[in-house]
């Protein structure tokens, strides 16, 4: 299990890592958002976004340590 | 599902991690990786990486609600029951995501907050649907009668839901991608890069709705405990 657990965390970590390789595509000629890319602030938006979400997550997380407490504890009763 | 087997209270956590890696993925690469220019959506067309991904989930959480239905009348179980609820509690939240997203992308791609397209009435009608089925549990106080016909209605909704996303919608004209006899996202041109995002976004969704659902399942059943106990 923790051999398994230890694998899924280093693949996932390098799926994440293959992120940046791709962010360095540049888009074609056709007018999109690149001022943003140039400005460099698009990065704001995506670390605001990713904040959010972790936050989401946490919370998620603590909800069901919370609920798995209160399992434990009304089984032992 | 069942908590009470393994050591941990939630049961394995490498799921959950995935869910949480693969959305926070798709939020970084979501906004990063380039997408292919195109008339009228231009960067709009990041948002299939969310919007559609709240469907996808929505479809799979509730096919796992019907499954549960079918079980509880097989079995009769009460904890089929509470599965089958609280998966379409999680599938109507996700749906009305859905709705939320979809409304918001139309008025700046379409032009306006609604259209009357049959794959966004069919949406419509498929939330009122599954609302029904909620006001039909809240109506009936007999546990195991309330049981036994939300969980009919319950398959009859899903049939219901099969019909209106996915059948009607292929059978006219419409407004929205992967419809009028289209089956895909072609019209997107969904590329390379664009599949390397999307695939995750799809899974890392449905997980993290099965992580919510679980959470549900687990308090309904604390609550339940209780409610025998005292």
């Amino acid at each position: 299990m923790n051999k398994l657990y230890k694998k899924t965390v280093l693949m996932l970590s390098m799926l994440v890592v293959s992120v940046i390789a791709f962010a360095q595509d540049k888009c074609q000629r056709t007018e999109m958002a690149d001022g943003l890319y140039q400005s460099g602030k698009i990065y704001v938006v995506v670390t605001v976004l990713s904040i959010i979400f972790v936050g989401i997550a946490g919370y998620l997380v603590t909800l069901d340590r919370k609920i798995g407490k209160l399992e434990k504890e009304i089984k032992n009763k | 599902m069942d908590s009470s087997l393994k050591g941990r209270p939630g049961g394995a956590i490498w799921w959950k991690l995935i869910a949480v890696v693969f959305v926070l993925y798709t939020v970084i690469a979501g906004f990063l990786v380039s997408v292919p220019a195109q008339p009228i959506l231009h960067e709009s067309i990041r948002n299939l990486y969310f919007h559609v991904p709240m469907w996808f989930s929505m479809m799979v959480i509730l096919f796992i609600s019907l499954w549960h239905s079918i079980k509880y009348l097989s079995k009769s179980t009460i904890e089929s029951d509470i599965i089958a609820t609280q998966a379409a509690h999680t599938g109507m939240l996700l749906g009305a995501l859905g709705l939320a997203t979809g409304s918001f992308w139309a008025r700046y791609t379409w032009g306006a907050w609604w259209v009357a397209d049959t794959k966004l009435n069919g949406a419509a009608i498929t939330m009122l649907i599954y609302l029904a089925y909620f006001i039909l549990r809240g109506s009936i106080d007999e546990e195991q009668k309330r049981a036994r016909i939300a969980a009919v209605y319950n398959i009859f909704a899903y049939v219901m839901l099969i019909v209106f996303l996915m059948i009607l919608p292929r059978m006219s004209d419409s407004l929205h991608p992967g419809n009028g006899g289209n089956p895909g996202f072609n019209k997107y041109d969904l590329d390379k890069n664009m599949r390397l995002v999307f695939y995750p976004a799809v899974i890392g969704w449905i997980l993290l709705s099965v992580w919510i659902l679980t959470l549900r399942i687990r308090l309904q059943k604390l609550k339940r405990k209780l409610m025998f106990n005292e």
